[in-house]
This record gives structure tokens, C-alpha cells and sequence, in this order.
């Protein structure tokens, strides 16, 4: 009701637009972007490889005796030459595809991995006092009281775009790509759903920004080492969290179709999967829609268990986050520890890809149904026990 | 939320809510009944329930949808495409929904209308004192934080609700759920055996 013209709030406007832009484009994108980049080269680490090591700026084709490499590391632009590459290849459609759906996939996997970032508290709070703004500006772009439902809601809407490709394609190996997603979906999100009740326990709290500065005071959720965390109770509840944690990872693994559950695009039975009958920049949707879901998934990861932007040790330190009263640079450093989370994250991601072979097709239901789902419920038992003798706050 | 919002949102369930009706493809009726589900989810928001709108869109949209679709695709498409209308089954929709209408439309129109506008109701102590009275116990600690905070503690409050007040009427339901699972499995088994092997 208060979105009436007369009082809409402009700093609020300015500001929100700012970090929707920000982040969505300016760091989500290029991070989407680089993460291709990381996967090549870390890959290429772990099969002793060279890896993908020469784009740089060509000053040979000037007459200069050697390409001017960014930040002296080879291949930092690789991901603009794959861009590149994306946008000049031939765009081939089929001509037994649905057309519609065929067009409609790619940006169904693509916009729902976006919008999920509105929700992630990527920092503390930013005083732009000297900007004449008299009360420091939310680092999330939307504070919401049901934060990580908003993310899992989103996020489900995600499946239609694997799903459509695999049936509007018209082909049998799309067509079982699509098949195997959606089952996979379907079946891990109740495992990810249950797997942060105990957390949501804990922190009796929907609202990841309040998640986050409660992990910055007490503590992270699986390294609780300052502040209420070295009590007794955390360290109790420290065994279903961390239960939790390796469920949600796993169930984010599947929900991503990461390998070792990346069984809707296997190369070696389906060809390509649901993307198989995709070219140039619709394939490139798909892949960079799977890079943003991976992404997002980290950060929500790093958010819920991992502290979010909390500096170790920071109040202990000086670093923490008092709110209306946290200097620029230190918001500023909060929004890099952040990032700095994630990207490990992600390299945990790229680093279980090429080091696990991937299951197989009944495996992975059974594991899901058989395993993951027990054991997520179960530990929802299990905190609620804990939590009579040993209650939070 | 502006009214031009809501106005926008509406026609977009009812659009997308017809063309699941008038659709001939069953993948298109079902984007179309989700894409509904979403604009749904959107006038729950406008009411301030974040925490339903966000189910909606989790259950409906997101899991519900996904296995009709699921099923569909395994279907022959094109010929359910190119079969002929029944005309009973028409006019049965026609007067079904006929009756629907009717039945909204009487109890809507019975219900009281205080004039009260949400301004008039600020979230503050006074309503944190209300609630204590309705439920006549202390209220949980983080409703009493959100509510002195000023905000609007929507899914603590569902929570209330559901496991405080109605919390038999739940069990209740989840058992007639377990009961038509169990009855489902049994009845899809084709070799009647039992349901152990």
C-alpha cells in the first residue's frame, strides 16, 4: 500500500536498481562467465593438462613478438573469445522441433538461475553517508522474511526449461535428458527442502540477511568458534548441522545436474541430453543457465552454513558488522569475503566433477529416495531432541 | 500495492487460467495453468503473505506442475490434439463452472466488510497483545521480535496456526495423505503381490 507515487521512496529506487544491476550483471555474469573459464583450467590442473592458456590481447598480429597476456596470467579473455564464438556460430534449429517450446527452454533455465539472487545477502551494510543518504543501504536486494523459500521456489521453476527442451527437441535422446532431469529434480528437492529445517530450527529464523549477522556474532553454523558458539549447545548441535550441510551439498549437486549426477546430459549414453539439437547462443543459455544455478546455489550454501559475508573471527577481531555502524571499507570487505566464499565453493564443485565418476541412472534414485531423504528427516528428529536440552539463544 | 498491479496480475490468472481451458495442446494448458499459478503467487504477495505466494509458486508451479507435465510428455500429443471436442462434457464445464461462480459470488457478497484498511492496523504491541489473547499463552519469541520490529511475522504466524490451533485438523490431513499414497501403490502393483517384495 505505501508504493503510491506521492511518497514513493527514491533513494530506495536508486539504490535497489543499482544493486539489481550490480550484481546480476556486473558480478553474476562475469562470475558465470569465469567460472567456465575456472573449470577449463582447473580441470586441466587435475589431468595435468595445460588447459586453455593463449587468449590474451594479440599484439602478433600488430607485429609484436608476443600476445600481451591480462595480469601476466595466458588465457584470462578465454571467456570472451568463447562468447565470441557462441554468437558467430550457425543458430540451427531442427525442423522437427516444437518451435515455440524450442525458443521458450533456453530462457527458462537462463532467468529463474538469475532471479534467485535477490534474495542472497552478498554483504552487510553500505554507509554512503558522505552520498547525503542518512541510513546505510541493505548489501541484499530484497529483505525478505522468507528468504530461502523464495531461492527453492524460483529455483523449481528452473526444471521447465530442461523439461520443454527435452520434449519440444522432438528426439529421443533430448527427450530421456528431459525424462531423467525432471525425475532428478523432483526427487532431490525434497531432500534439499528437509535438509535446511534443522537450520531454520536453530536459527528460528526465515530471513537470510538476520541468518547471516546472526552467524556473524555467534559464530558459523559448522564453525562455531566465537562468540555463543563455543557454548556447549552449539557444539552439540554442531552434528546435525553438519549432517545438514552434506545433504544440502549433495541434493545441490543434483538439483544443479552437476557430475556425479549430471545423468540428464550424459556424453556417453545421451549424446548432449536435453540440449542435444541446441547450437550457438541457445546451447550457450543452457550452459551458462546450469553456471549461474551453480552459482547461486553456492552462495545460498555459503549463507546458510558457511557465515555468508562474516569475517572469521570477526568480532573478535574488530571486524564485525554493527549495524548503523559499519564504516564503508569494512562493507566493502564484507562483500569481497563473500565472493571469496563462493568462488571457493565453487572450486569445490569443479574439483568433485572431475574427481567422482558419475552414477548410474536407478543409483541415483535410489540414493535420493533410499538414503538422502531418510537421512534428511531424520536429522530433522534429531535437532528437535537436541534442541529440548540444548536450545539456542 | 498500486491497483494498476493488481488489476495487471488478475488478468493474468484469469488469461492464462482460460487458455488452459481453451488450449488444444495439454503441454501448452499445463505452462499455461503454472504461468496462472505464478500470477496467484503474485496477488498473495500484494497481500502481504509472502510466505503463501512463495508456496504457491514452491508446490503449484514448481512440483505440482512439473509432474503433470512430466506425465504428458509421455502421452501422444498429436492425438489428443486432433480429437473432437465432446459437447457433454462441454456444457458440464459450462454449467459447473456456472455454479461455481454463483456460489463465489453469494458468499462473497455475504461476507461483512468493516471498512478498515490495513493503516488502521499497524503492526505494533497492541496487536502482539491481541494475538496473545486469541492463542491465551505467551506467543513464540521470534513472533514477539518480529512484531516489536514492525514487521509482519506471516510465516511464524502460519506456523502458529497451523501446529497451535488446528494442529489435529493437520495430523488429520497428513494421515488421509499417507493413507491415499499407501492406497495408490497398492493399487498401481500389477502382479497384486504383496507390498513387501
Amino acid at each position: 500500500m505505501e508504493a503510491l507515487p506521492a511518497d514513493l521512496d527514491l533513494a530506495f529506487l536508486v539504490t535497489s536498481l543499482v544493486k539489481i544491476v550490480g550484481l546480476t550483471f556486473m558480478v553474476i555474469l562475469p562470475m558465470v562467465a569465469y567460472s567456465v573459464y575456472a573449470e577449463r583450467r582447473f580441470s586441466a590442473v587435475i589431468q595435468d593438462r595445460v588447459g586453455p592458456n593463449r587468449v590474451g590481447v594479440p599484439l602478433t598480429l600488430f607485429g609484436f613478438k608476443k600476445d600481451w597476456q591480462l595480469l601476466g596470467i595466458g588465457g584470462l579473455l578465454q571467456p570472451m573469445a568463447d562468447g565470441l564464438k557462441f554468437i558467430l556460430k550457425e543458430d540451427f534449429t531442427p525442423r522437427s522441433v516444437r518451435t515455440f517450446y524450442y525458443w521458450l527452454a533456453p530462457c527458462l533455465t537462463m532467468v529463474p538461475a538469475l532471479l534467485t539472487c535477490a534474495v542472497l545477502p552478498f554483504g552487510s551494510e553500505l554507509d554512503f553517508g558522505f552520498l547525503g543518504l542518512n541510513q546505510p543501504v541493505k548489501a541484499v536486494i530484497a529483505d525478505l522474511g522468507v528468504g530461502p523459500l523464495y531461492t527453492f521456489a524460483i529455483a523449481s521453476l528452473g526444471v521447465y526449461g530442461i523439461v520443454l527442451a527435452g520434449w519440444a527437441s522432438n528426439s529421443k535422446y533430448p527427450f530421456l535428458g528431459g525424462i531423467r532431469s525432471s525425475a532428478q529434480m523432483i526427487s532431490y528437492e525434497i531432500s534439499l527442502g528437509l535438509s535446511v529445517i534443522p537450520v531454520f530450527m536453530v536459527f528460528g529464523e526465515l530471513n537470510l540477511p538476520d541468518i547471516a549477522s546472526f552467524q556473524d556474532r555467534n559464530g558459523w553454523l559448522i564453525l562455531p568458534l566465537w562468540g555463543e558458539g563455543l557454548s556447549i549447545g552449539r557444539w552439540v548441535l554442531w552434528v546435525p548441522m553438519l549432517i545438514s550441510f552434506l545433504i544440502f551439498t549433495v541434493a545441490m549437486f543434483a538439483e544443479t545436474n552437476r557430475l556425479p549426477f549430471d545423468l540428464a546430459e550424459c556424453e556417453t549414453e545421451l549424446v548432449g541430453g536435453y540440449h542435444t539439437e541446441y547450437s550457438s547462443m541457445k546451447f550457450a543459455l543452457f550452459f551458462l543457465g546450469e553456471y549461474a544455478a551453480m552459482i547461486i546455489g553456492s552462495g545460498l550454501a555459503v549463507t546458510l552454513f558457511l557465515g555468508g559475508w562474516s569475517i572469521p573471527f570477526g568480532p573478535v577481531l574488530g571486524l564485525g558488522h554493527v549495524p548503523g555502524e559499519t564504516p564503508l571499507w569494512l562493507g566493502l570487505l564484507h562483500i569481497g569475503c563473500f565472493l571469496a566464499k563462493v568462488v571457493g565453493f565453487i572450486l569445490f564443485f569443479i574439483l568433485i566433477r572431475w574427481s567422482l565418476p558419475r552414477f548410474r541412472f536407478d543409483q541415483l534414485m535410489k540414493f535420493g529416495w533410499l538414503f538422502l531423504f531418510e537421512a534428511a528427516l531424520a536429522n530433522v528428529l534429531l535437532t528437535a531432541a537436541l534442541m529440548v536440552w540444548f536450545p539456542v539463544k | 500495492m498500486p491497483v494498476l498491479l493488481f488489476y495487471l496480475f488478475a488478468a493474468l490468472v484469469v488469461g492464462f487460467a482460460l487458455a488452459v481451458v481453451l488450449a488444444r495442446n495439454p503441454v501448452t494448458s499445463a505452462l499455461c495453468l503454472a504461468v496462472s499459478f505464478v500470477g496467484l503467487a503474485a496477488l498473495f504477495l500484494s497481500l502481504d503473505a509472502y510466505f503463501i505466494g512463495t508456496l504457491q509458486v514452491l508446490v503449484y508451479a514448481g512440483a505440482v506442475m512439473v509432474l503433470f507435465l512430466f506425465i504428458i510428455m509421455l502421452m501422444d500429443v498429436k492425438a489428443e490434439e486432433s480429437s473432437a471436442r465432446s459437447r457433454g462434457a462441454q456444457a458440464a464445464g459450462f454449467a459447473l463452472a456456472v455454479l461455481l461462480l454463483i456460489e463465489v459470488v453469494s458468499i462473497s457478497s455475504a461476507l461483512k466488510r468493516s471498512g478498515d484498511t490495513l493503516g488502521q492496523h499497524p503492526i505494533s504491541a497492541p496487536l502482539a497483545a491481541k494475538l496473545r489473547q486469541q492463542s491465551g499463552r505467551p506467543l513464540l519469541k521470534g513472533l514477539e521480535a518480529d512484531l516489536a520490529k514492525g514487521e509482519l511475522p506471516d510465516a511464524k504466524l502460519m506456523g502458529e496456526a497451523l501446529f497451535g490451533r488446528h494442529v489435529f485438523h493437520l495430523q488429520l490431513v497428513g494421515l488421509l495423505l499417507v493413507v491415499a499414497t499407501v492406497g495408490v501403490v497398492a493399487l498401481s502393483r500389477k502382479d497384486g503381490g504383496s507390498l513387501s517384495s
